[in-house]
């Protein structure tokens, strides 16, 4: 289920309520008006207390089982059934079925004269008459202020709309209490004074001729509630508040991803793509290609099967459709099985507000996976700053509390390859993706790279990117020390790359044979000079072992020479001797 | 003079004769209809004062019809009626409504059409 504003602790004993059935009423209210106690609902004409008095009875009938009376001070029951019968709702049939009792009380001071002391009791009777006659749970007295335009002593009306609330309360049902807004006073004749259970203020607010109704839950004695302003509309369903708070930074992440639709571009991303339930900007220049990026998402996503809910601000349902054709990105498959909706309207159709309100009904309604809008600028446009931030915040939480993929777009007019930093907003994105457009050698180009994004190493490289009759695709981008060649400059220049390369690659094969060349040679010298190496070494030793003969046989004839002369040995027999070294042990 | 002064009363008679000529020349009779809940103090006061204020007034030419609508409440819801007591003169035409315990006897006749505003 959906959820938005949630009490802090369920164990808390509440008030008991009976839920409006109003879109996001209950939730500010955390369940409903105070049950068996007045609600007083105040606003100027126009506010749509009326109809929010209507729909509290219509769905406490249809879905609550609860019947209820209106009693109209104002219009006529056949203006009543009109009325809202352009919300689909059929008021004469809930009638028959004793759903509903509309009893129109009529007070007009031109036909009335005041002869002395008199009370409502008649009122109480005929009240007390229509609650009885269906069993109602429920009443809205609508405007009851119109006695006072129709009785003079208004000290008797005073103390008889004191005991009519108190009579209320005691019969048990559900009041709604509408009051026109007064200049000094909440409503015009203090009824606040009288009912303070519960205040509800409706609001209508022209800015730059754009309207915004907004509800407030004045008080709520008893219970806790929202106590912000809360946009609200009034469509053809009746009407919705938008229940949002920028209080929850509690939705739970997962680790899952999702395609960008662009395959190199989750190569960027850590070779996965977004975060599911992330929020993802693509910024850029007017013509970056901005639109073909959320429409690759957006194919992507249903092609996964996943339920998109594509708003546009600039172009209808079918120039996207066309458009992305053109790129070679279907979309009509996915609008006939009901995947992808496509929901375009101007941005000064209405406040920021509103477009907003109408925003998360839709989102409600469809329960998407994914939700692209597109442009997120043309929104801005239409606010301040401050109240730009303060509802995307609202809008971001929200959507990433329901674990909604969320694409924005965002049109930027500085040519600066900077981050939007006019733009309050970046902070609260996850992912910004930043498209360039690069005017170098007489062309213009298109490159993108990965500003952030959280939770992922992500590339760091500026990456060339074609939109082409199959999608979107990425090239490299060739930076060098010449600077950063794109488009034509680029394949010229891989061109010439390629001819370095190539001259390189037969330079080192050159080499290659070269050196080998010279290997043998060399090997075949080092064979000869060993050859003749080995011929000396032969001689030396041939030599060596001549001579060593020769100084034996002079040894020997020595040493006989000594015997016969039986001399000492002389110095020469020692020279001799140590010259043999052992080999003198014949002696 | 003193015929001046005689044609003054003749003016003045035949004035009061007009108006009370002119009643019957409409057939003036009323029909009126006082709602009420039940026999409350107030109620009582109300029933009373118009009853004494009729046969002073409009002696043997009025319908009262004293309605109590805790016995009737769809009666009052017919009638428009917010407060009570409430006297409703539905006949002669302009209708015409008293809210009160009709003890603002200038007012009654007033509303009922017995005497001109001043």
């Amino acid at each position: 289920m959906y959820h938005t504003e949630q009490p802090r602790r369920s164990t808390r004993i509440e008030l008991p309520k009976s839920p409006t059935g109003i879109q996001g009423l209950d939730e500010v209210t955390l369940g409903g008006l105070p049950r068996g106690r007045p609600t007083l609902v105040v606003g100027r004409a126009g506010s749509g207390k009326t109809l929010l008095g209507m729909e509290f009875l219509v769905h406490g009938a249809l879905e609550f089982g609860e019947p209820g009376v209106f009693v109209s001070f104002e219009e006529t029951p056949g203006d009543l059934v009109q009325n809202v019968a352009s919300l689909g709702y059929d008021l004469n049939d809930l009638r028959e079925r004793n759903l509903l009792s509309i009893d129109h009380v009529e007070v007009s001071r031109s036909d009335v004269i005041e002869t002395g002391e008199f009370d409502l009791e008649a009122l109480f009777i005929r009240l007390g008459y229509a609650i009885d006659s269906i069993g109602a749970k429920r009443i809205v007295l609508d405007t009851i202020e119109s006695l006072f335009s129709g009785l003079m002593n208004t000290g008797i009306l005073r103390a008889e709309l004191r005991r009519l609330f108190f009579w209320l309360k005691d019969k048990g049902v559900t009041a709604v209490v509408t009051g026109e807004s007064g200049e000094v006073t909440m409503t015009r004749h203090g009824l606040e004074e009288y009912i303070s259970d519960c205040v509800i203020l409706l609001d209508h607010r022209v800015d730059d001729q754009i309207s915004t109704r907004r509800l407030r839950v004045v008080k709520y004695r008893g219970s806790v509630h929202g106590t912000n302003e809360y946009p609200f509309l009034i469509d053809e369903t009746g009407i919705s508040v938008l229940p949002v708070t920028s209080t929850g930074l509690t939705h739970t992440v997962t680790s899952e991803r999702v395609s960008s639709g662009v395959e190199r571009l989750d190569a960027m991303l850590e070779g996965g793509g977004f975060y599911r339930g992330s929020t993802i900007m693509i910024a850029g220049t007017p013509g970056t290609g901005k639109s073909s990026f959320s429409a690759s998402f957006v194919d992507a996503a249903c092609l996964r099967g996943e339920k998109c809910l594509y708003f546009s601000f600039e172009e209808s349902p079918d120039q996207i459709v066309r458009n992305m054709q053109s790129i070679g990105i279907d979309l009509t498959p996915h609008i006939e099985s009901g995947l992808l909706e496509i929901n375009s309207s101007r941005p000064t159709m209405f406040g920021l507000e509103m477009h907003l309100v109408m925003l998360l009904k839709e989102v409600r309604k469809t329960q998407p996976r994914v939700v692209v809008i597109d442009p997120l600028s043309d929104l801005i446009a239409i606010g301040t700053t401050r109240d730009v931030k303060v509802m995307l915040t609202r809008l971001i939480d929200y959507l990433k509390m329901n674990g909604i993929t969320t694409l924005f777009t965002h049109l930027i007019h500085t040519r600066e390859a900077v981050a939007p930093a006019d733009l309050a907003v970046s902070s609260l994105i996850d992912t910004l993706i930043q498209l360039l457009d690069i005017e170098s050698a007489g062309e213009r180009n298109r490159g993108l790279y990965v500003l952030k994004s959280r939770g992922m190493g992500h590339s760091n490289q500026i990456r060339e990117y074609l939109i082409t009759g199959d999608g979107i695709e990425l090239a490299d981008v060739y930076v060098g020390p010449a600077g950063m060649f794109m488009g034509t400059a680029r394949l010229v220049q891989e061109a010439r790359e390629r001819a370095g390369a190539e001259a390189r690659r037969e330079e080192i094969a050159f080499r290659q044979r070269e050196l080998e060349r010279e290997r043998i040679a060399v090997e075949a010298r080092i064979a000869a000079l060993q050859a003749e190496f080995a011929s000396q070494e032969e001689d030396v030793r041939r030599m060596i072992s001549a001579e060593s003969r020769q100084q034996d046989i002079i040894d020997a004839d020595t040493r006989a020479i000594g015997k016969l002369r039986r001399a000492d040995a002389s110095d020469d027999d020692k020279k001799v001797q140590a010259t043999r070294g052992e080999t003198g042990e014949e002696q | 003079m003193t015929d001046g002064k005689n044609e003054n009363a003749e003016d003045q008679r035949s004035a009061t004769d007009e108006f009370e000529m002119a009643l019957e020349r409409t057939d003036a009779r009323y029909v009126l209809r006082l709602y009420v809940t039940g026999m409350t103090p107030r109620s009582q006061k109300a029933i009373e004062n118009i009853k004494e204020i009729s046969e002073e007034h409009l002696a043997g030419r009025y319908d009262l019809e004293v309605i109590d609508i805790y016995q009737q409440p769809e009666r009052a819801q017919e009638a428009q009626v917010v407060a009570t007591p409430t006297l409703i003169k539905q006949l002669p035409l302009p209708l015409q409504k008293l809210i009160g315990d009709m003890s603002d006897k200038e007012r009654v006749l007033i509303g009922l059409g017995i005497q001109e505003k001043e």
